[in-house]
């Protein structure tokens, strides 16, 4: 079975909103995740990558990491004022390290809709396809 | 909602009976449409309130409830001090988001040929919208003194007068708020953005009295048809999101330590008297506090954009009300006082008559009730009854809440014709981004107005006064 690929999108939730990554590792589908943070806020393609920022984070459960993952992007994301255009991610058992790239918010370029401002435990959801691609989602707070 | 789940107790009053492991009924406030157009996920939450341990009197929701995490918004919920719990989902995750309304001395006749100045100075001067700062930064001993002194603590650093602080919940300061139980995290996420607006359904708003409908009560208000008031919603920014997250994390290990049976994660609480639930109340009031200090430095700002375009502008405060809290207060349970903690979740405190908290000027009229809408259609003052002292714990409805989701709204509108259409009606909008704006239009949320007869109808508060936007600062 042909695999798509990596990818990240949204889906509707009341007064919030979902994210939700895919990608062929769950580390990839943990940076999507990420990258659906950055499209709540602006399109994706608007922002460059002039910084990068190191994150890490630790949980022994899947669902937990995800949420502690998502919440130290948001984290990074309030107190820089950054927009990440890309991750690299690494998971080694329990434990996540990552680096972000992007660039500080321009505020005509990017026209922020709105800030995260943090995961939630609803809809929060780490799982493997019948591919066995994984499907990572969490509805975050705006 | 399916209307057979309940039983209807009058015109406005609907209750789930109690069963399996519900302590108290469920009790709606609501018109039937309201009811019918409510989530069924409603239900579940106002259920799942009712099994919390120490539960008083019953499960409320609030004629505008809707889907929360954990407890509905628009959920009520009063707690015995010994027995009960307090849960960070039950207060909501922006921490004391509230209503400030201030009353300018001036009339929309006097504003309408000056309004395009006085837009673009508000603008100018209030931050707003994703990565604004403030003008302050706050190094570590002025953290924690802002978080013990709230709009106090404002007022001192030169930010607004100190009748200011009398209009405001608690005289401005939370008491017995514990700033060291506040993570760095927390307080990093707070350093500059004292002053700000945020983002997301958080305005400023310059408001004509277009109707009064209880005039003694608006003459005690201040308030007549043609004068313009100012209000901001806004609330803790990213503080009180950070300890509610990490309250959420910590009560739910506690939670099971305390044998406390869970129907839903979002729902994590500890009992009060633990030191997990002491050290979330701690926290919880520092950013009350940093709520009311917000809401109190950007009403500084707005007097300087005011007195910069319309130098016969006088702002005064004629409330500040908060949405998201736990408080303790004295209410009647079973025909005597008691104390309890209170959790109002997307529900505005509505205190009557008489109430000892309130300000001499206000004392014998009730509290004003700030209801925000959205900017496209209207806003509502209301006072605080009796009634709704015996019949929620003194707690009316707080605003219009959304009727679709941000990526719906996205699809039907953009932000560019959202602001045309509404300049075509008189109301300017000011706002750093076109697709916050097209989020936020005011098609995407329902009706306040129903929410607020429904309020009246039911017992819980009365209307004083309808407020429409003349301009709008949008985060």
């Amino acid at each position: 079975m042909a695999f798509a690929a990596p990818r990240h999108e949204h889906f509707a939730h009341d007064a919030d909103i979902g994210v939700r990554g895919r990608g062929r590792t769950l580390a990839e589908a943990f940076a999507q995740a990420g990258m659906a943070l950055t499209a709540v806020v602006t399109d994706p393609a608007t922002v460059q990558e002039t910084l990068s920022v190191a994150l890490a984070c630790e949980s022994s459960e899947p669902e937990g990491l995800l949420f502690d993952w998502l919440n130290a992007v948001v984290f990074e994301m309030a107190t820089r004022d950054v927009l990440f255009a890309r991750y690299e991610v690494e998971i080694e058992g329990e434990r996540l390290r990552a680096r972000g790239f992007g660039e500080p918010v321009v505020v005509e370029r990017h026209q922020p809709a709105v800030e995260v401002k943090g995961a939630t435990m609803t809809a929060l959801r780490v799982a493997r396809e019948a591919d066995g691609s994984w499907v990572v989602e969490c509805v975050v707070d705006v | 909602m399916d209307l057979s789940l309940l039983t209807r107790r009058s015109e406005h009053e609907w209750a789930i009976e109690p069963r399996g492991k519900m302590r108290v009924p469920g009790v709606l406030f609501a018109s039937e449409p309201l009811v019918r157009a409510m989530d069924h996920k409603v239900y579940e939450q106002v259920t799942n309130v009712a099994t919390l341990p120490g539960i008083l009197s019953a499960s409320f929701a609030m004629p505008d409830a809707h889907w929360g995490y954990g407890f509905a918004v628009g959920g009520v919920a009063a707690f015995d001090p010994e027995e009960g719990v307090v849960s960070a989902g039950g207060v909501g995750f922006d921490i004391s988001c509230g209503v400030r309304s201030l009353r300018t001395r001036l009339t929309r006749a006097e504003i309408d040929p000056r309004k395009k100045e006085l837009a673009d100075a508000l603008f100018h001067t209030i931050p707003a919208g994703v990565g604004s700062r403030g003008q302050i930064r706050l190094g570590a001993e002025e953290m924690d003194r802002m978080l013990r002194g709230g709009a106090r603590w404002a007022v001192e650093r030169g930010y607004g007068e100190a009748g200011d602080l009398e209009r405001v919940e608690e005289r401005g300061a939370m008491r017995d708020a514990r700033p060291e139980w506040v993570s760095d995290r927390a307080k990093a996420r707070m350093r500059d953005e004292v002053g700000t607006l945020g983002s997301g359904n958080h305005y400023l708003e310059v408001q004509e009295v277009v109707e009064v409908f209880d005039e003694a009560a608006a003459g005690a208000f201040g308030l007549r048809t043609g004068d313009i008031v100012v209000s901001i919603h806004c609330g803790s920014r990213g503080l009180g999101h950070q300890i509610g997250t990490e309250a959420l994390k910590e009560m739910l290990e506690a939670g099971q330590r305390y044998g406390i049976d869970l129907p839903d994660r979002e729902l994590a609480c500890a009992p009060i008297r633990s030191k997990e639930g002491e050290r979330y109340l701690g926290a919880m009031r520092a950013a009350i506090n940093v709520a009311l200090a917000n809401r109190q430095a950007i009403t500084h700002l707005a007097r300087e954009a005011f007195a910069s375009v319309l130098k016969q502008a006088d702002l005064t405060l004629l409330y500040d009300v908060s949405h998201n809290t736990c408080k303790v207060e004295t209410h009647a349970v079973g025909g005597r006082p008691r104390e309890v903690y209170i959790h109002r979740k997307g529900a505005t405190r509505a205190f009557g008559p008489g109430h000892r908290d309130l300000p001499d000027a206000l004392r014998s009229v009730g509290q004003p009730v700030l209801i925000g809408g959205t900017m496209g259609t209207c806003s509502w003052v209301l006072v605080g009854t009796e009634s709704g002292m015996a019949r929620s714990f003194g707690s009316a409805c707080h605003g219009a809440g959304r009727a679709m989701s941000r990526h719906q709204a996205l699809k039907q509108w953009h932000g560019r014709h959202v602001v045309d259409e509404l300049e075509g009606r008189g109301i300017l909008v000011r706002s750093p981004s076109l697709r916050g704006v097209a989020e936020e239009a005011p098609g995407a949320y329902k009706d306040v107005t129903e929410v607020v007869d429904a309020t009246e109808r039911a017992g819980l508060a009365r209307r004083v006064a309808k407020l429409v936007p003349v301009v709008v600062v949008k985060g």
